[in-house]
């Protein structure tokens, strides 16, 4: 039976690697009165449904993807939590 | 010598290329649409800069699935040359032609300007007519050209002698060395370990017409049909 997945994917720059954005956005949040923060690392959230056997299926599909297109292994780091759901919901059949 | 000039949508020098390679150089040239998977007639492939699909997701990683960059990996795997230049040598590094990547620049800004640049390796392909050390200028225009590699890797390109333009000062040594996007180890184009692929993040094409106010950039390409036609 194939079952329906909600995958929630982090993508995160690797932390040897600068964040120019980061810093900028840390500088503005210090112009607000925020000097408590200590860093601002910026990534992607990306979200997608898929179509899988079971769970661990669904898992192997999108570490894949992450690790061929969705994030770059070269600079960036990548987690995603993993939901079923009913086809209902926010699916096309 | 045929030159191919791959174009995705969003590519926006490849017309430059042209007109260094057609128009200047006299040489057959071909526009290569990105679906197009038929590249054997093509000695030299340039991957022009741009915004290849609009840069989603990051800068050339959607251009690397395209059919003609698939045929453009295996013409690299032939040895024979390819040149990517700005976006291009951006899709080169997300297709795994060249090490690295390019992020951000350091201070966030799009530059665009012109940058002195060392010649470090002039014994390629590309580089031959250049003087071993010289230092030329050429144009840049990316917002993403800040080269990043692992500490490894990096080491591993100093020591194969990888590094083909580094940003430098000036030639009359005047001012500190200029770094404008934060790249490591001030690094503006390497190559492969075999020297056929060539990436670099400055504009060649834009400083090839006299009527432009410089030919610096003219000789990569001289440079490579007089090799080119060497080995033939």
């Amino acid at each position: 039976m194939v079952h329906h997945y909600h995958a929630q994917i982090y993508v995160t720059l690797r932390p040897s690697v600068l964040d120019p954005a980061g810093t900028a956005v840390q500088s503005g949040l210090s112009h607000l009165g925020y000097d408590t923060v200590e860093q601002v690392r910026i990534g992607k959230y990306i979200e997608l449904t898929l179509r899988a056997e079971n769970e661990t299926a669904a898992h192997e599909q999108v570490d894949r993807m992450c690790d061929q297109l969705l994030a770059n292994p070269v600079v960036e780091n990548y987690r995603f939590d993993l939901k079923e759901i009913a086809l209902s919901v926010g699916v096309t059949p | 010598m045929k030159f191919g000039i791959i174009v995705f949508p969003g590519s926006n020098c490849d017309r430059d290329v042209l007109w260094v390679t057609e128009g200047l150089l006299n040489q057959p040239t071909r526009m290569v649409w990105h679906e197009d998977s038929q590249l054997s007639d093509l000695d030299v492939i340039v991957i022009p800069g741009g915004f290849s699909y609009g840069d989603y997701l990051r800068c050339g990683a959607i251009a690397r699935f395209s059919p003609a960059l698939q045929a453009t990996i295996q013409h690299a795997e032939q040895g024979k040359p390819v040149l990517g230049i700005c976006n291009g040598f951006q899709v080169l590094t997300e297709a795994g032609l060249l090490p690295g990547a390019l992020v951000r620049n350091r201070d966030l800004h799009f530059i665009c300007d012109r940058v002195p640049l060392r010649v470090e390796r002039t014994n390629l392909l590309w580089t031959q007519a250049y003087q071993p050390g010289e230092i030329i200028t050429l144009p840049i225009a990316h917002g993403e050209g800040c080269y990043y590699a692992d500490p490894e890797t990096l080491a591993a390109l100093e020591a194969k002698g990888q590094v083909v333009f580094r940003y430098s000062e000036t030639s009359n040594g005047q001012g500190v060395a200029e770094n404008p996007n934060g790249s490591l180890n001030h690094i503006a184009g390497i190559c492969n370990s075999r020297g056929n692929v060539l990436g670099m993040m400055p504009h060649p094409e834009r400083a090839a017409d006299a009527m432009l106010g410089s030919t610096d950039g003219l000789r990569l390409f001289a440079g490579i049909l007089a090799q080119v036609a060497a080995i033939a």
